[in-house]
């Protein structure tokens, strides 16, 4: 079938508007989007810019705007976003990061926020040489936070930051909540000062559009209500009040 | 602009990252990667990483050595495969120390699953050695090493596309790096050179490869003057998703998966009547193939892209959401299939490069006749050889930490006694010159016609079966696209974010190693592994148990020969 492929173009280093730009293109109705952005790139109009790689939704490169929400290219298939007899299909680039030419972005801003929870092990004890033990009730505690691929598109999704561009987002929120809930990690106690900030975990309202948009299924809201509760539970039981309303 | 370290590593994938964190702890490193980091495509791999934990049932080191090579169908160094299954167990102990969330038993350790080719006692039955993160192992160790990397404060070049070597004689003196976000070339000057670029799948049509596994680290030393090492061997692994390549994991079957052709038949009884669907992928694939062509193909044309069926659904809801969560959430998006309910249609898909950048066990780059200094490979990208002529599954992320740290180490030694990198006066000049004629032939062709010619003469002419027409043909048609190639412009003139400019150049890259990867296969008169002749079907140890070493010139392809490491075990032929 024939589609419409309505791309916002723009180049910011060389000036002009964003402007959109439609390329139509035969497809089948199992096609990737990647698939014909690709057909695109090769064989019509070399300068389009977007980031793919792996191709099958596990690397996080390809999340941008299609027809307005936000999907990975490469896990969207053209039956998901058109009907049978084609339409146009709108690509724009990720919000809340600026962009770089057409479909890019750069996502230093977001990666900085990844690196500010501690995003990594924090072992409770020395090795012994094998395994730290792990019960399989523990290891499913956090199993739905290590899916992540970083991929952005909740950060796009996310309503409050486009009131506040300094929370640290939903994606940095499930990267510490990955650590704060393995037993093996020494958790909250060493990111509790970093999520309990007014720019932390507190400006989230619970609007649920990251948990619609993830491609990768984890209950994004779910978990930061999850983190919100253990704050509040640690400090209660330090005597100390939260950064909340703050 | 020029920099200066002790250390470059090319890549940011598990052997990247695993060597940067070793050599960084005494090394000036910097990690050089065309992708981001987390972007690389260890994260893609699915099964697990196998080790001789024998938290299940018994294992031992030896027995992995003995299947990695009988797997390898005696093209694998001996030595190294020893090095390989003795230090994986220390490796899968790190990775776990380090925080990477494996899967577990009831009784809180690691988890471990059956996988093709692993057995007990020399080859008695299957055996529980691969650790696993359900079917995110590669997900795991990617982004644990990653945020190993960001505790470790490694320093990384982001969307830096290495293009050329700066190399005198035998010795490494630095690359050059394209950087995506200004079309600067930048130099990097450095004491020691790692590279570990991955795979190069993405020759072939139908593939499990990312679009970026276009083998850039092997192409640019083989234009270097590098031989590449048994580039003939290219593993078909016999479960990708019917028309897309998408992997279905081999641990599919370690499960209790079912391959079964159009009349229902569980095939792989006739073919390997003790390891089953489990035996290695190459036997998998070859039987997969020949049960198309004998019209049993779920189509039943005989044609090369029929398929057949694995079927899943007996293991019921539960282990299918819990195991392979990943694998159903594929077959749900891609082709409408719930796996706890029906069949999934598969065919193989081009998998792993056996072979690349010849090295020694210390990741050092070692041509059979010259070990260079300051020049390493690691990961995919490298032939140590530990994988021979068919790698077993599970391997390859074991040959990314072990080596990939034995070459960071080595690293780090190497350059506390190397003098400094030398000065080159013209070091971007090649490239520059390279790009610029890219960008002046604004209106030149396009490479969509190439890539496409490409990988389908690669898919259907240096598959799965081959004969000697075939593949010589092939070179021809490969030739000719390299001559096309040299038309190909870019349309895009710009200097910032021009990805344009990198497609073309990873074209060049494939078209070279397919080369090299036909011209191995024509020249190589036997079957063995995954290179099956129709002409040939047998092995032939008198003659072909010696290592592939092949040199791109003007003219074509060199070849030459690099003896196998036989020490411990000898040459059998191989039944399961
Ligand atoms: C779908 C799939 C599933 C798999 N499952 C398993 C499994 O279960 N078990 C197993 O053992 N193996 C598995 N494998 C194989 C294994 O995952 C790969 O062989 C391995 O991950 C490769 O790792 P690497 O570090 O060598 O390269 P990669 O992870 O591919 O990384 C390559 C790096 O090099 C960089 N790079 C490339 N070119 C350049 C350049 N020109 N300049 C700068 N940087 C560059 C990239 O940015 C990237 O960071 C699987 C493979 C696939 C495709
Ligand atoms: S939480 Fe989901 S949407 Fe957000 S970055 Fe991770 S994978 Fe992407
Ligand atoms: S290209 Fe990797 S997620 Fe889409």
């Amino acid at each position: 079938m024939k589609v419409t492929l309505s791309i916002q173009r723009s180049d910011p280093e060389r000036g002009g508007e964003a402007r959109l730009e439609n390329y139509d293109v035969e497809v089948k109705r199992t096609d990737r989007v990647l698939d014909a952005l690709m057909y695109l790139t090769r064989n019509v109009d070399g300068t389009l810019g977007y980031r793919r790689s792996c191709a099958h939704g596990v690397c996080g490169s390809d999340a941008m705007r299609i027809n307005g929400a936000e999907r990975l290219a490469c896990k969207t298939l053209f039956k998901d976003v058109v009907d049978r007899s084609g339409g146009t299909v709108t690509l724009e680039p990720l919000r809340h990061l600026p962009v770089q030419k057409d479909l890019m972005v750069d996502q230093s801003p977001f990666f900085e926020k990844f690196r500010s929870v501690k995003p990594y092990f924090v072992p409770k004890a020395e090795p012994t040489g094998k395994e730290f033990v792990q019960s399989q009730e523990e290891r499913a505690l956090f199993d739905e936070a290590t899916k992540c691929i970083n991929c952005a598109a909740c950060y796009s999704a996310c309503p409050i930051l486009d009131k506040n561009p300094k929370f640290i987002g939903p994606a940095a929120i499930v990267q510490a909540a990955r650590f704060v809930n393995d037993s093996r990690d020494k958790g909250l106690d060493e990111r509790i000062d970093i999520l309990d900030q007014p720019d932390g975990v507190w400006p989230c309202e619970s609007h649920f559009e990251c948990t619609r948009v993830c491609p990768r299924d984890i209950k994004i809201t779910k978990l930061i209500n999850l983190t919100k509760r253990q704050i509040k539970k640690a400090r209660a039981a330090d005597g100390r009040e939260t950064a909340e309303g703050k | 602009m020029v920099h200066e370290f002790d250390a470059v590593i090319v890549g940011a994938g598990g052997a990247g990252l695993y060597a940067a964190l070793e050599a960084s702890k005494t090394a000036k490193t910097a990690v050089l990667s065309k992708l981001y980091p987390q972007r690389s495509h260890t994260g893609a791999a699915q099964g697990g990483i196998g080790a001789a934990l024998g938290n299940v049932e018994e294992d031992s080191p030896e027995w992995h050595a003995f299947d990695t090579v009988k797997g390898g169908d005696y093209l694998v160094d001996q030595t190294a495969a020893k090095v390989l299954a003795e230090e994986a167990v220390r490796a899968v102990y790190d990775l776990e120390n380090r925080g990477l969330p494996f899967s577990r038993l009831e009784n809180g350790t690691i988890a471990q699953r059956r996988f093709g080719g692993h057995t007990h006692h020399f080859g008695e039955g299957p055996v529980h050695r691969s650790c696993y993160a359900a079917d995110r192992t590669g997900h795991m160790i990617l982004q644990t090493l990653y945020q190993q990397c960001v505790k470790n404060d490694v320093t990384f070049y982001d969307e830096f596309h290495v293009v050329d070597i700066l190399l005198e004689g035998t010795r490494a003196h630095g690359v050059v790096a394209f950087e995506l976000k200004t079309g600067e070339l930048h130099v990097f000057k450095a004491k020691a050179v790692l590279f570990a670029t991955g795979g190069f799948g993405r020759m072939f049509k139908i593939t499990s490869n990312a679009l970026a596994n276009t083998g850039d680290g092997p192409a640019l030393l083989a234009r270097a003057g590098i031989p590449m090492e048994d580039m003939e061997f290219y593993q078909f692994h016999p479960t990708g998703i019917l028309g897309m390549g998408i992997l279905i994991t081999e641990g599919v079957r370690g499960e209790g998966g079912i391959l079964k052709n159009r009349e229902g038949e569980r095939f792989m009884e006739r073919y390997a009547p003790t390891m089953l669907d489990l035996a290695p992928r190459d036997m998998v694939s070859r039987a997969i193939m020949t049960e198309v062509m004998a019209g049993k193909g779920m189509r039943g044309d005989r044609k090369i892209d029929d398929y057949v069926m694995l079927d899943a659904s007996h293991l019921g809801r539960e282990t299918v959401e819990k195991k392979i969560p990943d694998i159903a959430d594929f077959c749900r998006t891609y082709l409408d299939v719930d796996p706890a309910v029906d069949a999934m249609p598969v065919q193989p898909t081009a998998h792993y490069a056996m072979g690349g950048i010849p090295t020694d066990t210390h990741g050092r780059v070692d041509t059979g006749r010259a070990v260079y200094d300051g020049l390493y490979a690691a990961g995919e990208a490298a032939c140590v050889s530990v994988h021979g002529a068919n790698r077993l599954g599970t391997n390859s992320l074991v040959d990314l930490v072990v080596f990939g740290r034995r070459a960071g180490r080595h690293i780090a030694e190497y350059v506390r006694g190397a003098s400094a990198p030398r000065e080159f006066a013209n070091a971007t000049d090649a490239s520059r010159a390279k790009i610029g004629g890219l960008r002046e032939k604004k209106n030149g062709a396009h490479v969509g016609p190439i890539v496409q010619r490409m990988q389908e003469v690669m898919m259907t002419q240096v598959g799965v079966y081959r004969d000697q027409a075939e593949m010589d043909d092939a070179i021809k048609q490969i030739q000719e696209l390299r001559d096309e190639f040299k038309e190909v412009g870019a349309q895009d003139t710009g200097d910032g974010f021009n990805a344009e400019v990198l497609n073309i150049l990873e074209l060049e890259s494939l078209l070279d190693l397919s080369l090299l990867t036909a011209a191995g296969a024509a020249n190589r008169t036997e079957s063995r592994g995954a290179h099956s002749r129709r002409d040939f079907p047998d092995r032939d140890d008198d003659n072909w148990l010696k290592h592939t070493m092949a040199t791109i010139d003007d003219d074509g392809v060199v070849i030459d020969y690099k003896d196998v490491d036989l020490g411990i075990w000898e040459p059998k032929p191989r039944v399961y």
